[in-house]
């Protein structure tokens, strides 16, 4: 048993509550003890670097703090914006010993912050365990599905150590190792639109099309995140975007524009490893990959 | 038939705005430019901007500081890196974004149709009192206050989020709820200093 801090985020607690059910049971069976921060505050997100960045910084660095004080050596980080908050905020407070946001947080009892490793989940079931040790885990090889990974923005920019920033491929590796086809396709780390489907819905939903069209056209029937914004954009608005680019769709490429089931990444490490249906949540997502289920 | 002026006079212009954006986070390495344009090649939202990146990294050179701090280009920015990768001169341009973003509010300059500053607003408030987010009531108090018709186009998505159990009402609050005053009282008092 290994063990790793976690800090959730708001977003796994909330609309994509089976982004963690299913999390913790991929973890559990590589042997990784996961232990919640207590107390743990929000990272702020993209919002708050744009109103009050050293606001921003220094709410984000309680976190790492605590971490610490709570004898953490590594922070599992399930959301990509999450995660490149707490990194960019570590950054900070590793290049700047004595400015104001470390002596506010020194002061407010939050030492340190600086070391405390922090990882996504990616990175640890694929550098810490292991393809191979996946694979010895696979029940149910995943026959038939042929999987688009994406992997968003957040995760490999502009803090580039986990993987390649725009031709990325360790999430595609652990598709191959549960059985599944990878699929290739030009827009990997191409953004999901983030907070625009919210703020300017046109630009924020013409970035989803753009890209549910390309794995659509490169044959994929499946989709997996690593993020739950870039999740609930795909998954969520896919009904919006297909009732207005339907028609576009239909005449570029004369074929029917048919939805896509999105799914988290460890759902689907998940059902390969022989967890149930409705313990991984995926009753939760839009659309259900319920002709691909029959395939296993 | 009238014709206006599209282009400044150079008394028009704030000629040292690009010293208050060189010394904002991030920022420091603005001036070395050199208009390839790879940013907004690679931006895969600029073609809804009204400036482009790259002419926005001219715009403060020269000193276009209401042109820029007016445009929707900050806005539209979806913070997603790409252009911060790719630049040859490792300008931070995302960081740039936030940087004018932040000088747009404080200057009173934002667009007011754009419902981004209210988001961001909205967040740092919540926040700021309890320790988390809650993206319902954020939405709702975004779409509220810019646009509150909205709120019916919001209606499918939180109706398909409910039929999925995926719809969060309640507002969750850490414990120490003091740490975090403390800590934002205190860096206010040293930063005003």
């Amino acid at each position: 048993m290994k063990s790793y801090g976690y800090y959730p985020g708001c977003s796994v607690k909330s609309s994509s509550k089976s982004y963690e059910k299913s999390l913790l049971l991929v973890m559990k069976s590589v042997g990784a003890k996961l232990k919640e921060i207590d107390d743990w505050n929000c990272c702020g997100a993209t919002a708050y670097f744009g109103t009050d960045e050293k606001m921003a910084k220094a709410i984000a660095s309680r976190n790492l703090s605590l971490a610490e004080q709570q004898k953490m050596d590594d922070l599992i980080i399930p959301c990509t914006g999450c995660y490149l908050t707490l990194k960019k905020s570590q950054e900070h407070l590793k290049e700047h010993k004595d400015d104001n946001i470390r002596a506010a947080l020194d002061e407010a009892g939050l030492k340190g912050g600086d070391k405390v490793a922090l990882r996504h989940p990616i990175d640890v079931l694929y550098n810490d365990f292991g393809v191979e040790q996946i694979k010895s885990l696979v029940k149910k090889p995943l026959k038939g599905w042929k999987i688009a990974s994406y992997y968003g923005c957040q995760l490999v920019r502009p803090y580039s150590d986990v993987d390649h920033p725009y031709y990325p491929h360790i999430l595609d590796d652990l598709m191959v190792s549960c059985g599944a086809e990878a699929v290739d396709y030009p827009y990997k780390t191409r953004c999901c639109g983030g907070a625009l489907t919210g703020t300017v819905e046109d630009v924020g939903l013409r970035l989803v099309y753009i890209l549910l069209a390309e794995m659509r056209n490169r044959g994929a029937n499946c989709v997996v995140t690593m993020c739950p914004l870039c999740h609930f954009n795909l998954d969520v608005y896919q009904s919006k975007v297909i009732k207005k680019f339907g028609d576009e769709y239909e005449k570029s490429f004369s074929k029917k524009f048919e939805p896509l089931p999105i799914l988290h990444f460890t759902q689907v490490i998940g059902l390969a490893m022989g967890y149930k249906y409705s313990e991984l949540g995926i009753k939760e997502v839009m659309v259900e990959p319920k002709a691909l289920l029959k395939a296993i | 038939m009238e014709f206006a002026r599209t282009v400044k006079y150079e008394a028009e212009l704030n000629k040292s705005f690009y010293k208050e954006v060189v010394e904002s986070s991030g920022c420091d390495k603005v001036l070395e430019c050199i208009q390839c344009g790879t940013c907004s090649s690679t931006c895969p939202v600029s073609l809804y901007m009204d400036y482009t990146p790259r002419k926005l990294m001219a715009m403060i050179k020269a000193g276009f500081e209401e042109d820029a701090l007016k445009s929707k280009t900050v806005w539209i920015c979806s913070s997603c890196y790409s252009c911060t990768v790719m630049c040859p001169s490792q300008i931070k341009i995302t960081d740039v974004m936030y940087a004018l973003k932040r000088m747009a509010i404080e200057k009173g300059y934002y667009p007011k149709s754009m419902p981004t500053p209210v988001l961001a607003k909205e967040m740092n408030n919540i926040i700021s009192k309890r320790g988390r987010n809650s993206e319902m009531y954020v939405a709702s108090m975004m779409v509220l206050k810019t646009n509150p018709f909205g709120m019916f186009k919001m209606a499918p998505v939180g109706l398909a989020l409910f039929k999925k159990r995926r719809l969060h009402i309640g507002m969750e609050k850490i414990k120490n709820t003091k740490q975090i005053k403390k800590l934002l009282s205190g860096l206010k008092k040293r930063e005003a200093k």
